[in-house]
């Protein structure tokens, strides 16, 4: 099952990489500037022009879009898909790891999350830890390596966390860690009070340690030779967080916590915080808002632990017209599941709380786009940006809608006809491969068995 | 016997007060493989020949060779010499107890899922298991260890791989995430220390947590304390010129035999099966600024190209892979298990097509025999016999560093040699003899048999017969 996906998907990339590329005649939501019945041209890999008529140049691909929606590329802020490692849970601070280093190109749920209309995802550490690791913001150009899908433009980022998830391992009464069980295993904090502490103590040394650079480039700069101080990996990010140059997303679900949380960004003066989950955040929204910070929440997912019970389905819409930024996201870690239908996570927004399609849209595109810092280049469609499109056959806020086609830097990475066309070759050519090792093993046998 | 003693006695004399002085003239032996087919390596075959040895070292080899009257000479016709051969990650000669973990380990077996202690039963003899918080504790840690200082002359698995032509192997410490510096060691000896040819093989680094619980729990993490620890390595020998430029301004550097054991690598040993991990462990090299060879690199067929530009040489591991005996029947493979099931033995020649420098591993295989026979495989699919050779012997004395010492049949070069009836990959081919530092070993009887039907396994008797 999962083989012939793949197999199929690595055919993806012979498909058609014309230089010029026009989607016409379908109804284009550009979710910035309006939805319209026209066309959209592809040149180099980028949006060249936009609207009920353009210019088609000469030799160009035409794609015929007729009763056919066509969206930017969708963009899921919190998921944890293909990496090989998620959490560092060993310790409360775990910022020296990155799990850029772990992300595995050959993993599947790329492949079915872009088949789901899905371009660029920020996959993060997991959420064991009061400061997790370092993120990765990737576009999910299936058959590239590593390297290849990771989009650089994107501002580096770092995981935070609160509440249950960070604290069960420093209580005794907490849930059981495999290998963590004995007492002396327990790791600080077990409360929420100990999260707070772990935090600010974190980016105090972050500060002492930025200072201890700043000291010895003074000295140095004065032309005295002196010992550099010792690198320190764990502290690194955390001058960067505060320095403005790293972007935090921090899990987070109660409405105190969040207050917390909060007033330590102030306390540090870190800005443009994407809060995750926050699934109280209807109820400290103003707080949010008056910030500048963003929220990344789920439609309607709720009840699967205790910190996560006083959820509402309005809290996008309510956190959105308080004029905090949001967006929605699936959070998925092992398969795509939620991460290929997030056209329908968004619908919901307007089903709970009455926003508009445009506004439903945007959390799944601009909005994350503008979180992620990639707003320049991606999130709509407009004359300039990335190329990141989805074709579906239906609006694409009905669950009956199907993607058709996905386009990612003007490439086609995604075509449902060849997809399925494709599946009985590639499972006969798999059943073949099959029979064959099954003979070599069968003929093996007798030959390493020489009589003695 | 008294001979060889009185000579081990002048030679102990020699080293400790006149180290200089050549060798007393009566310790001289000369020993002649005459008439054989000779399978240099490094040059071309010479169809009938002879290969002088003088103390242990090779002193000629040509079709023409004057042997000295008081020569042993060994009748070589109808046998073909070759270089011998080397295993280039091993375990033999290293103390058994690490040995089934170490088996285990390169089967892909993992520690059980029960809740936990896994650690315990993989951990003879070491002391209790310690929660780690973070780099500064030195997590599984043991770069101030040897491989070279663990070697015992009476391991029964050097016969057995003296048996199937090996010589020399290339044995790492496998405790802990930095487990300690490998050492090339010869298969015969008398003591641990006449086995050892360079003690300095590498750093062994493992990306499964090992020796302690706490940091780093995740090859993610083991990643990020490797390059926490190369960094303090740097800064630990910074601090150390300045004190010892002007120990007046500068502090004493506090002694760390974990950094001390970084600073003396030459190169590091890192695990890539696949494309993957094989871009993931280039990165980190070039992060700690220590040149790295990988090892394991079951899909070579997919790495050749990256490896050949990245100038990184490879030690394969040549049990590949099969579906498991005890397998579910009814569980359904994926078509890329498949696809690495069927091109595995594929890398080899494909490695050396690209020009990559590869070598091979024992790792995981039943007996050294099964080596071979796992190539010839290979070679049924496209490798060429002399780069399967090449790969057994001068490739891998290469990587080490030691092809001025090992590798090929050449003049100066330390007597290691197979002497066998044919062919070294032809199943029919028997080991007459191997010699090492020119002391001839002749085949022992095998091991006991293991359980019947297990893959790769020959007869038991099949070397003994022979005698």
């Amino acid at each position: 099952m999962r083989a012939w996906i793949f197999a199929l998907a690595v055919s993806a990339g012979a498909l058609c990489t014309a230089d010029v590329i026009v989607i016409q005649n379908g109804t284009v939501h550009t979710v910035t500037k309006g939805t319209f019945k026209g066309s959209i041209v592809i040149r180099d890999g980028k949006i060249a022009e936009v609207g009920e008529k353009v210019m088609t140049p000469a030799g160009a691909r035409i794609i015929d879009a007729s009763g056919k929606h066509v969206i930017p590329g969708i963009i899921d802020a919190h998921t944890h898909i293909a990496l090989d490692s998620i959490n560092e849970s060993s310790v409360s601070v775990s910022s020296m790891v990155s799990v850029e280093e772990m992300l595995n190109p050959e993993s599947i749920s790329i492949y079915r999350a872009m088949a789901g209309g899905v371009t660029v995802c920020n996959s993060m550490h997991g959420s064991a830890n009061s400061i997790g690791g370092q993120n990765v913001v990737f576009k999910l150009r299936w058959g590239a390596d590593a390297r290849g899908l990771v989009y650089d433009k994107a501002k580096p980022s770092i995981k935070m966390a609160l509440g249950e998830n960070v604290k069960r391992q420093g209580s005794p009464q907490g849930l059981q860690i495999p290998g963590l069980q004995s007492p002396q295993n327990l790791r600080y904090p077990g409360t929420r009070l100990g999260v707070e502490d772990v935090i600010r103590d974190a980016f105090t040394r972050a500060r002492a340690y930025q200072r201890e650079w700043k000291d010895y480039e003074a000295r140095r700069a004065r032309g005295e030779k002196v010992l550099p101080p010792k690198r320190n990996l764990e502290l690194e990010p955390l001058v960067e967080v505060l320095e403005g140059r790293r972007l935090v997303h921090a899990h987070c679900y109660r409405a105190d916590e969040i207050l917390m949380l909060l007033r330590v960004f102030d306390d540090f003066n870190i800005r443009g915080v994407t809060l995750q989950h926050v699934l109280e955040g209807y109820k400290v929204a103003r707080e949010i808002a008056e910030r500048g910070h963003g929220a990344s929440t789920f439609s309607d997912w709720w009840s699967y632990k205790i910190e996560a019970y006083d959820a509402i389905p309005y809290n996008a819409a309510i956190m959105h017209r308080k004029g905090v930024l949001v967006s929605l996201n699936s959070d998925d870690a092992g398969g795509a599941e939620l991460m290929r239908r997030l056209n329908t996570e968004a619908a919901k927004v307007m089903r709970y709380g009455g926003l508009t399609e445009d506004e439903a849209l945007a959390m799944i595109t601009i909005n994350p786009a503008k979180q992620l810092q990639i707003d320049q280049w991606v999130g709509s469609i407009e004359p300039g940006k990335d190329a990141d499109l989805v074709i579906y056959d239906r609006h694409p806020l009905s669950v009956y809608a199907k993607v058709e086609k996905v386009f990612i830097d003007g490439r086609q990475y995604f075509d449902r006809d060849e997809d399925i066309s494709r599946r009985p070759k590639i499972e006969a050519e798999k059943e073949g491969l099959r029979r064959k090792l099954q003979d070599q093993q069968k003929q093996a046998v007798p030959q390493n068995r020489r009589p003695s | 016997m008294r001979k060889n003693l009185f000579a081990a006695f002048l030679a102990a004399l020699a080293a400790l007060f006149v180290a200089w002085l050549p060798a007393p003239a009566d310790s001289v032996t000369w020993t002649a493989i005459r008439d054989a087919r000779i399978v240099t390596v490094s040059g071309p075959v010479i169809e009938k020949g002879t290969v002088l040895i003088r103390n242990g070292v090779i002193a000629a080899v040509g079709a023409q060779v004057d042997v000295p009257a008081s020569a042993w000479v060994i009748d070589g016709s109808g046998l073909t010499v070759y270089p011998g051969l080397i295993d280039a990650l091993s375990s033999w000669g290293l103390p058994q107890a690490a040995q089934a973990q170490q088996q285990a380990a390169a089967r892909g077996a993992q520690p059980p899922q029960q809740p936990l202690q896994p650690q315990q039963p993989q951990q003879p003899q070491q002391q209790p298991q310690t929660r780690s918080w973070g780099p500064q504790d030195r997590p599984g840690t043991l770069s101030w260890v040897r491989a070279a200082d663990q070697v015992q002359p009476s391991d029964p698995r050097l016969g057995q791989a003296r048996n199937a032509g090996f010589t020399t192997a290339v044995v790492f410490p496998r405790q802990g995430i930095v487990a300690g510096h490998g050492a090339v060691v010869n298969l015969g000896g008398k003591t641990a220390g006449e086995m050892v040819v360079t003690p300095d093989a590498g750093l062994y680094l493992a990306l499964r947590p090992s020796g302690y619980t706490g940091f780093p729990s995740t090859p993610m993490g083991i990643m990020a304390y490797f390059r926490q620890l190369w960094l303090d390595a740097e800064h630990y020998r910074q601090a150390l010129a300045l004190y010892a430029s002007d120990p007046v301004n500068y502090p004493r550097p506090a002694y760390d035999r974990a950094v001390e054991g970084i600073l003396g690598a030459k190169r590091v040993l890192l695990p890539a099966e696949g494309p993957v991990q094989m871009e993931r462990m280039l990165k980190l090299a070039a992060d700690l600024k220590t040149p790295a060879v990988l090892y394991g690199v079951v899909r070579g067929y997919e790495m050749a190209q990256r490896l050949k530009e990245a100038g990184t040489p490879a030690i394969l591991n040549v049990r590949w892979p099969a579906r498991d005996r005890d397998a579910d029947p009814e569980q359904e493979e994926s078509y890329r298990e498949l696809l690495i099931r069927d091109l595995a033995p594929t890398s080899p020649a494909a490695l050396s097509a690209a020009g990559v420098r590869w070598a091979v591993s024992s790792e995981g295989m039943d007996t050294p025999r099964a080596v071979l026979r796992a190539l010839k495989q290979s070679i049924d699919r496209g490798l060429k016999r002399e780069d399967a050779l090449r790969a057994l012997t001068l490739n891998a004395a290469e990587i080490f560093g030691v092809a001025d010492r090992l590798g090929s049949i050449e003049r100066g070069k330390i007597a290691n040699l197979v002497v066998a009836t044919g062919d070294l990959f032809d199943d029919s081919t028997r080991v007459r003899m191997v010699f090492i530092d020119g002391v001839r070993y002749l085949p022992e009887p095998e091991l006991p048999t293991p359980p019947a039907g297990a893959p790769g396994r020959g007869p038991t008797s099949e070397e003994g017969e022979e005698q």
